[in-house]
């Protein structure tokens, strides 16, 4: 029987399997970072138990870290011993690879694994984050998990799962001029909402998805935990395994040779079966922009603010209601009349090399406009910034007027010093716009880095299609 | 992990849809490095006028008087009762801990996210899916209703209203008797440690590249 890709990874991770279906999968590779994984090592030292496999361990820390004055290390004290926490951990447990503060690869967790090539086709990847469903570009089951999993994983290599339900998003066409990775996962989670993919694992496919490139699917993938779904993939191809060849943890030679055999068989079989098929032609998708506090509040950039007094569902009115007065938005303006007061570049969604050539394309031989207050570029891994000053791109920004900041998460949760303050507006290129995410009382609008420039340059939304 | 049997429970509604993880326990507070202590900052930035930091006294902090979880009538409620899409967002285990250590020991909503559904599990919650029409309902009611209880039969997996009505739920098997006999996942699982340890040889084996 034809398989899909997700029936063929969860297949070959089962170890064992309870009569109710829940099964114990192995894992492959295992992320932490200084925020979700504190208790996790508490607890595994408390309860007497050991790393399973100290291999899998990729760690680095990013959530908290600073992203200017590193010669002054971590000022908020809480935030330090976090940090600390995670260096005494890996000291004492051990890891494949750890990149700490300031280590020329340190960065945000799902930038840093794969381009350290620790993200590999096949694997089952967790990380206690939810933005793990990233690495399903490389054809990965990959999730985010929660605290006691962690500790889990750690003591048994394995997860308790049941099998998700198969959801096949198709796109097929070509994206307009514009038009990116950023907008397709937006306009998704604007089809199916954001409780749309809820039980599902997404396989993204079609002519507009192979023609992204990684760090395009890599975005995609990111987002789908936005749509509800746990974990989101595309199948492996050319552009796959470029992007892996020569990668520090790639493997090299002869098992390379064997493992890319393996890894062409990662996609779904003609005439697999999905639960759901969802269809989306990419010459109709444009250029989108958030209106609300939740990722389905979206709009392409030539809409305007919905109306909720045009919306019948009543939870839904309130809902929108809500938002708009949280945003402090008017209905029926249109998108590209909302100014904005800061910007930023950056977040495991869209702070990868690809993202910043893009950015700086637009900003070139521009200037960010006098209203913004604030315009950060926040590059996703050391690797990333140094690969970025090596184009000049960091001299394109910095002469715009944007500031070019240390990696990490930085503003897309806002655990360090960089946040909005109550009732500033952002464009943002991270992945949530919930209330108080960037800061509290801050309002976010999610974009395409692309977009997020030309706010920058305009001093509120403008369509990028226009400028290019 | 605490079992969980039976529970008869003051019920508070949340009448939201989409309750992020961000909304349950604010970043900020995450930077803590225990498990325990986030009670007092669950919901944070709505339950309190100002902007709450780790570490403060949450007793002397202006409370937000029209946040439904601040109304004296649901204090020490352990039933929550909300919208679709609950504890989605952020994997932040933070969420449930700070739900627990609130009070709550079940959820009602009519959909839950994924990996918050799975966290409370870990740590003794029960949330319960029900049908739109039942939440609907349960909602008027506790409207309606000073001092509305729900009882929660895991072992029969029905919750039963005060004027008799049962609702029946699901709830996979497995989960079920982690739940009832308070088990340890990692307790359970390492039962399989050598069935796990055979899987690991052949993989290695198949597939060394993934034991650099
Ligand atoms: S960049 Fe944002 S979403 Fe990504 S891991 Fe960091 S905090 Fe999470």
């Amino acid at each position: 029987m034809p398989q899909t890709l997700y029936d063929k990874l969860w297949q070959d991770h089962v170890v064992h399997e309870e009569a109710d279906g829940t099964a114990l999968i192995y894992i492959d590779r295992h992320l932490v970072h200084e925020v979700t994984s504190p208790q996790a090592f508490e607890g595994l030292k408390l309860a007497g138990r050991k790393l399973w496999r100290v291999s899998s361990v990729v760690a680095t820390a990013d959530h908290n870290t600073p992203t200017d004055h590193w010669e002054r290390g971590i000022e908020d004290p809480v935030s330090r011993q976090q940090v600390e926490t995670l260096d005494a951990n890996i000291r004492e447990t051990g890891a494949l690879a750890y990149f700490p503060f300031k280590d020329p690869r340190q960065g945000i967790v799902h930038v840093v694994g794969p381009e350290n090539g620790a993200t590999l086709p096949g694997m089952t990847v967790v990380c206690g984050d939810s933005h793990t469903s990233t690495h399903g570009a490389f054809a990965c089951l990959a999730h985010g998990i929660g605290t006691s999993e962690v500790e889990h994983v750690m003591a048994t290599q394995c997860l308790l799962q049941k099998k998700s339900k198969t959801m096949l998003l198709r796109v097929e066409g070509r994206l307009g001029k514009g038009v990116t990775a950023k907008d397709v996962a937006l306009a998704v989670i604007g089809r199916i909402g954001t409780a749309g993919g809820t039980g599902y694992a997404i396989e993204f496919a079609g002519s507009a998805i192979r023609g992204l490139s990684m760090e395009g699917r890599m975005t995609l993938c990111n987002m789908a935990i936005e749509a509800g779904a746990r974990m989101g993939f595309v199948a492996v191809d050319d552009t796959t395994i470029d992007y892996l060849r020569g990668r520090p943890f790639a493997p090299k030679g002869e098992v390379w040779e064997r493992a890319v055999s393996y890894w062409r068989t990662l996609r779904s079989d003609e005439g697999a079966s999905f639960d759901r098929v969802v269809e989306l032609r990419a010459e109709e998708i444009r250029p989108q922009v958030t209106w609300g506090t939740s990722p389905e509040m979206v709009v392409p950039v030539d809409a305007t603010v919905p109306d909720p007094a045009k919306e019948a569902d009543p939870v839904r009115r309130e809902g929108m209601e809500r938002a708009l007065q949280y945003m402090g938005l008017v209905p029926n303006t249109p998108i590209s009349e909302i100014a904005v007061d800061k910007v930023f570049i950056g977040s495991c969604t869209n702070s990868r090399i690809e993202d910043l050539r893009a950015a700086a394309a637009v900003v070139k031989g521009r200037r960010v406009a006098a209203n913004i207050r604030l315009a950060l570029v926040v590059p996703g891994s050391g690797l990333v910034k140094q690969q970025a000053e090596r184009e000049g791109l960091d001299k394109i920004f910095v002469a715009a007027g944007f500031e070019w900041r240390e990696p990490g998460c930085s503003m897309c949760l806002a655990m360090n010093a960089d946040r909005l303050e109550p009732g500033e507006r952002c464009a943002s290129t991270s992945n949530r716009n919930f209330e108080g995410r960037q800061g509290a009382g801050g309002r976010t609008h999610l974009v395409s880095p692309e977009m997020a420039a030309a706010a920058a340059i305009a001093g509120h939304f403008a369509d990028v299609r226009d400028i290019l | 992990m605490d079992k969980f049997i039976r529970l008869d429970g003051l019920v508070a509604p949340l009448d939201r849809a989409n309750v992020d993880t961000d909304a349950i326990i604010p970043k900020q507070f995450l930077k803590s490095i225990k498990r325990s202590g986030f009670g007092p900052n669950a919901f944070d930035e709505w339950r309190y006028m100002d902007v709450g930091q780790p570490g403060q006294d949450c007793s002397q902090r202006p409370k937000n008087p029209n946040f439904v979880l601040n109304q004296p009538r649901y204090q020490g409620a352990q039933v929550l009762l909300t919208r679709a899409n609950f504890g989605c967002g952020s994997s932040r285990e933070h969420a449930p801990w700070a739900l627990l250590d609130f009070g709550f020991r079940a959820i009602l909503a009519e959909s839950f996210a994924d990996i918050f559904f799975n966290n409370c599990f870990k740590n003794g919650i029960l949330p319960i899916v029900l049908p739109a029409q039942e939440i609907d309902a349960l909602f008027a009611q506790v409207e309606a209703t000073p001092g509305y209880r729900l009882t929660i039969d895991l072992s029969a997996q029905v919750v039963v209203r005060p004027d008799g009505k049962g609702i029946p739920f699901q709830i996979d098997a497995f989960r079920k008797e982690c739940l009832l006999n308070g088990w340890d996942d990692i307790g359970l699982t390492l039962r399989h440690a050598d069935k796990i340890k055979a899987f690991e040889e052949k993989r290695r084996i198949e597939q060394p590249w993934l034991f650099a």
